[in-house]
């Protein structure tokens, strides 16, 4: 039995975070306050504790802070995937977000590459953020 | 209003470990028992004499309100109670409450106790599946992350920005294995060698099954009292000189660095308040769930120059007898045991035995001075105590 991909989890902090995946768009939470912006969309602004947050969409590149290739993987839905590449992508913007590195080049990822946003497909219209290398080092 | 030093006013009294490796026939609760009356006995003290109980949190055995839960099965009804959950960081922040309690009055004996049986009484699987819960539920887990591809992760940017080894990172495991071979009750009885560890079964890149702690079923237990008490008890005591705890995140993408932790200050606060410093240490007991981890930690609580971890390990001057400060000499959660909270405890039981003497080969000869660090979730939560066998 091929076990599903986790679905994305929607709450109150993050549905449109999720609306925007599923519409191909990378939104992080930017304070008006402060002018911090943060990944991870919380109540309030972690840095000041504004409520006065807004959506913003952000350019998808990013580079790789570091990674790892999961030889063993920790859920069986992820079992036919690995080796498969978990990252952690700081974007342009600033914020730092895991995601993984997918494409055919994906287990070649390096310290410092270059990255873009892509949306993967986790069924009945729900995405998650990806990323694929988009050459050269940041 | 300032702090209240807890140097001198606080004591070890009794250590004890359950059965240790694969325990088929315990539960965990029963794990916790075994180790607790071995405490006691340790102690020389009588049940009746418990007035307070701290323990952490089960994964085998997720009851809620554990505190209470060990009290009924123990059949204590004690005055101060908690289970608190700070992850792997748990055991020391216990001994820091059980401090303050017994400081402020609130408590004269507190039992500090933790242990799962995660060898058996859970599949490997569901072993590893638990542990994925430590990833963030929506923003981590979707993309298959393990605990160790997190601790991976950190070991990668180590190894960029300082040029530590898989060697280096490989040697921690050999070392402490060699520490394990001369403790009694340690799960690992096998030699291990720095080349089966990089040959081994690859995890998460750059790290191998043997770079991965052990699962084990385990519990382990001491007895704080006062340092009036202590004076009378049966046990040398091990005095706690010196306490500080440091919380940056809990989630590897909300970390601040990925090189730079908060042990940094929960030793600084740690050895203010003992008044002493590095050089002062005789013994270390660190928190070794991954082998980068301890060499980080060497760095951040000063043991050696930042950026020189792995080759503190690799020269092999965390070894006994190897001419520095020797770190964890019971074999640490690599090779000693792990169980949950249990695994950072053992370090703290290791600290007050080796303060006391009479280790045979595993004895850090002259140790006066002890350090333990433990840390929780992904380098998250921090705690650092300075023990004595005198006081400061």
């Amino acid at each position: 039995m091929t076990e599903t991909l986790p679905s994305p989890v929607v709450n109150a902090d993050s549905a449109p975070y999720w609306q925007g995946a599923r519409e191909g768009r990378l939104l992080i939470r930017r304070c008006d306050a402060c002018g911090q912006t943060h990944f991870m969309p919380r109540h309030l602004c972690p840095a000041c504790w504004s409520g006065d947050l807004r959506w913003v969409e952000a350019t998808g590149r990013g580079t790789v802070h570091s990674f790892t290739i999961i030889r063993r993987a920790p859920l069986a839905a992820f079992a036919p995937r690995v080796p498969y590449v978990v990252a952690l992508i700081d974007l342009e913007e600033g914020p730092r977000m895991m995601a993984n590195i997918l494409g055919d080049d994906a287990l070649d990822t390096a310290i410092g590459d270059a990255v873009a946003v892509c949306f993967e497909d986790r069924g009945e219209g729900a995405a998650v953020p990806q990323f694929r290398r988009a050459g050269g080092r940041g | 209003m300032s702090e209240t030093s807890l140097r001198n006013r606080v004591a070890i009294v009794g250590v004890g470990e359950s059965d240790i490796g694969k325990v088929p026939g315990m539960t965990g609760l029963g794990l916790n028992a075994q180790a607790a009356k071995r405490a006691l006995d340790d102690a020389g003290l009588k049940p009746s004499d418990i007035d307070g109980l701290l323990t952490a949190y089960s994964f085998t055995e997720p009851y809620f309100m554990l505190g209470s839960v060990l009290c009924e099965y123990l059949g204590l009804q004690p005055r101060f109670n908690a289970s608190l959950v700070v992850g792997g960081a748990t055991p020391a922040v216990m001994l820091k409450h059980a401090a303050e309690a017994i400081v402020a009055g609130q408590a004269e004996v507190v039992l500090v106790t933790a242990g799962e049986n995660r060898a058996t009484g859970q599949s490997r699987d569901q072993a590893v599946a638990a542990l994925t819960a430590v990833g963030h539920p929506y923003f981590e887990q979707p993309y298959g992350s393990s605990i160790p591809g997190f601790y991976a992760m950190i070991a990668r940017r180590h190894m960029l920005e300082y040029g530590t080894t898989r060697e280096q990172m490989a040697e921690v495991a050999a070392t402490t294995r060699r520490h394990a071979l001369l403790h009694p009750n340690a799960h690992m009885k096998a030699p291990l060698t720095r080349e089966q560890v990089l040959a081994a079964k690859p995890i998460a890149d750059p790290l191998g099954m043997l770079d991965c702690c052990l699962i084990s079923d385990a519990g382990g237990a001491f007895i704080v009292t006062s340092a009036e008490r202590a004076a009378d008890l049966r046990a040398k005591p091990a005095y706690l000189l010196g306490i500080g705890e440091f919380h940056t995140h809990e989630h590897i993408m909300c970390a601040p660095s990925l090189t730079e932790f908060g042990a940094t200050r929960s030793g600084a606060a740690a050895y203010r308040m003992a008044g002493l410093g590095p050089a002062d240490i005789d013994v270390a007991e660190l928190y070794d769930c991954f082998s980068i981890v301890p060499i980080i930690e060497a760095e951040e609580l000063g043991l050696c120059p930042r950026g020189e971890g792995g080759r503190y390990w690799l020269d092999g001057r965390a070894a006994i007898g190897g001419g520095a400060v020797p770190v964890n000499t019971h074999g640490g959660m690599l090779s000693h045991a792990h169980a949950g909270a249990a695994g950072g405890l053992f370090g703290i039981v290791e600290a007050v035995r080796q303060l006391r003497g009479g280790l045979g080969a595993r004895q850090v000869e002259g140790a006066e001075i002890a350090l333990v660090h433990n840390e929780g979730g992904i380098l998250s939560s921090h705690c650092t105590m300075l023990l004595g066998k005198d006081k400061a």
